[in-house]
């Protein structure tokens, strides 16, 4: 799960990480009022989407009066801010950021993840803070310091001056940087966090360090033990059919293509995607019916793919494990008679009492194709749609 | 031969009174597992399915000499149920659970390896050897006793492997399904070496998928440790980058991990690779010359 700047800076601040001070604001009078009570003449307004890039998409200012604050707060809410991180529809702007400004010296680098490699979290750390650190972690990864946490003992005092001196600190910002870092190495223990990241991380001209911006992801699976953390989700950030798809515990996601794909797993549901791209046609979406497909889920997920207007055929695939084929065939024939199917739907069964879903499907007298593997599945319903379209 | 599990390999359930695992377990010993008992603590003492309960994996391994455990437990309680079984005996652990958040499975799987253990999952549909152990939640019947070993990140691709080489009578020795987490207990490079010392095996079939760079981590491998013909499949070329927060993902992994960068990397370590999924059986094919 995602979190706002003004979110994640909330957490920085909690673990004793030093952010500006900042105000958020959902109307333009707030934003004006925010601005008044700030200590620096000048201030930034920020636009809070789940995404990057938003300074190069206009979504971030330094305005100079409270007035200002409050016309360019105007102009970005209720619209949708395209970023190159986000899709071609953008993020809705519903809140935005007031913060006080920073005498800026330079710019650094702070991340942490978990490293897949290593099995290890990693804190990472450049002094090429700014907007193109992933050039610069390409073309220069020497440029990137890197600590390996382990997690039954911590950040170690060792590790943070480590990464202090490598950043070429002096001085108080040594101590600074300690604190801040054994912070935040807190803060994604305890919270579970899957993702940090502080770019820019500021050295002022006063020589403090200033956490000037906050990206924060949690670990999905981990939300059962933060309830207050699930307070903080934002679903006008998410996708419509995807956050209607999670709470029927399924896996969507929405895609460009005119073929509906219903799939059980997600290594066969990004398998199937490819083999319909492989015989020249277009996926419409990923979607994984899961272990624990019922007839109601299985009716569910064919409605959510009929949702998309743009999809002219279904291709349904599933090897039964878990999962049973004639649940799996119960659920489309009850999803038929209650939106009824006007697309051609190619249907390939296989594992787990496959004959049975496929002899109701064959007396059930709807209009299937049945294929008999997934490479014939994927040319009928490639040829069905292509030819219909 | 075959690798990790066989016809003597003695198996525990943890959670074998929950309805996965007891539906699982019936499932197991209708195939033919050697289930020894099961462990669900307070329950001890009793039987289900004919076989024993335990309060403790301790005590279940004492009175069973169980090698390996199948843990079903619910995710928030898989961390300590992996620790249980690797401080208590077995060899083997198998962990089915999805969802289980990573910093847990960063602490069990330092635990696991300080004990020498090996562990498969976790959400993962386990491992099997044709005709002598299913541990896991595969469709038993599928498989046929072979000469393909076949390791993937995903289940339901694992069955379509086991499909595909079984149409070809090749059959598999044995197939593990390592799991989709960001921290599997078994890697691709743990199977792939596994299968490299197993007479049985004759060919490997591998499937991974984006995201991550195990796949290119095991083409290194193969390139240097593997002699044997090896066929492979990435699952998510047609997958969208998608929305996504900040840097951190992409620095971490120097900007590899997509569906191209890895079959590129198994290409130049001499991998028979197929860019179609109705072809994993054709590639085995193809690199074996069979």
């Amino acid at each position: 799960m995602n979190l706002h700047e003004y979110q994640a800076k909330a957490l920085f601040a909690e673990y004793g990480m030093p952010v500006p001070n900042n105000i958020v604001a959902s109307t333009p009078a707030e934003a004006k009022a925010g601005a008044e009570k700030l200590s620096t003449d000048k201030v930034v307004v920020k636009a809070q989407v789940h995404a990057g890039g938003r300074g190069k998409a206009g979504g971030v200012k330094l305005v100079d009066t409270p007035q200002e604050a409050a016309d360019f707060a105007e102009s970005l809410l209720g619209t949708q801010l395209v970023t190159i991180q986000t899709d071609a529809n953008g993020q809705p702007i519903n809140t935005v950021l007031i913060e006080e400004t920073s005498n800026i010296e330079s710019e650094l680098y702070l991340g942490m993840v978990i490293d897949r490699a290593s099995q290890r979290v990693v804190v990472m750390a450049s002094t090429e803070g700014g907007m193109d650190i992933e050039t610069v972690a390409h073309d220069t990864p020497e440029k990137i310091l890197k600590a390996q946490i382990n997690p039954l003992v911590g950040v170690m005092p060792y590790q943070c001056r480590e990464l202090a001196f490598g950043l070429g600190l002096k001085g108080k910002q040594i101590k600074q940087f300690g604190a801040l870092l054994t912070g935040l190495v807190k803060l994604f223990v305890e919270k579970d966090l899957a993702l940090v990241e502080i770019n820019p991380l500021v050295i002022t001209k006063e020589e403090d360090l200033i956490c000037l911006d906050g990206k924060i992801n949690i670990d999905g699976n981990a939300m059962y033990r933060h309830p207050d953390l699930d307070k903080l989700r934002d679903k006008s950030q998410e996708d419509e059919r995807e956050l209607r798809a999670s709470e029927w515990d399924l896996n969507y996601v929405a895609l460009e293509g005119n073929i509906g794909c219903m799939v059980n797993g997600a290594g066969l549901a990004m398998a199937t995607m490819d083999i319909i791209k492989l015989k020249g046609g277009q996926p419409a979406n990923f979607l994984d019916v899961g272990g624990g497909a019922t007839k109601e889920r299985v009716a569910e997920a064919l409605k959510i793919i009929l949702s998309d207007p743009d999809v002219k055929g279904i291709l349904v695939n599933i090897f039964g494990g878990i999962v049973r084929c004639d649940l799996i065939a119960d659920g489309i024939i009850a999803a038929v008679g209650e939106v009824g199917i006007e697309v051609p739907v190619v249907v390939r069964l296989e594992g787990t009492k496959a004959k049975e879903g496929r002899e109701l499907l064959d007396k059930s007298g709807l209009n299937l194709q049945s294929a008999s593997d997934l490479g014939d599945a994927a040319e009928k319903i490639v040829k069905t749609v292509g030819a219909a379209s | 031969m075959s690798v990790l599990v066989n016809k003597d390999t003695k198996v525990l359930c943890q959670g074998i009174t929950g309805s996965q695992g007891t539906f699982h377990s019936e499932q197991a010993i209708a195939y033919g597992t050697k289930m020894v008992g099961g462990v669900t603590p307070g329950k001890g003492g009793s039987t289900h399915l004919d076989l024993p309960v335990f309060n403790t994996v301790r005590n279940a391994v004492d009175q069973t000499g169980a090698d390996a455990s199948v843990i079903y437990v619910p995710a928030a309680f898989c961390k300590d149920s992996i620790i249980e079984a690797a401080e208590s005996g077995v060899s083997l652990i198998v962990c089915i659970t999805e969802g289980i958040p990573t910093l847990d499975m960063l602490e069990a799987s330092i635990a696991v390896k300080q004990n020498g253990v090996r562990l498969i999952g976790p959400n993962c549909p386990g491992i099997i050897t044709p005709g002598e152990c299913k541990i896991g939640i595969m469709p038993g019947a599928i498989h046929n006793a072979g000469k393909v070993g076949i390791v993937s990140r995903s289940g339901t691709l694992t069955y379509e492997c086991v499909k595909q080489t079984s149409d070809l009578n090749y059959g598999q020795s044995t197939c593990i399904g390592i799991g989709g987490d960001p921290i599997p207990g078994t890697s691709f490079i743990d199977a792939l070496a596994l299968f490299q010392d197993d007479p049985q095996t004759e060919a490997i079939l591998m499937v991974g998928e984006i995201g991550g760079t195990a796949e290119e981590e095991a083409a290194e491998f193969i390139k240097s440790n593997v002699k044997k013909p090896v066929a492979a499949y990435i699952a998510g070329v047609t997958a969208p980058p998608g929305k996504r927060m900040g840097h951190a993902g992409a620095i971490i992994s120097g900007g590899k991990g997509t569906a191209d960068d890895k079959f590129a990397a198994l290409g130049s370590a001499g991998v028979t690779i197929t860019r179609s999924p109705a072809e994993l059986g054709l590639a085995v094919k193809e690199a074996t010359g069979w």
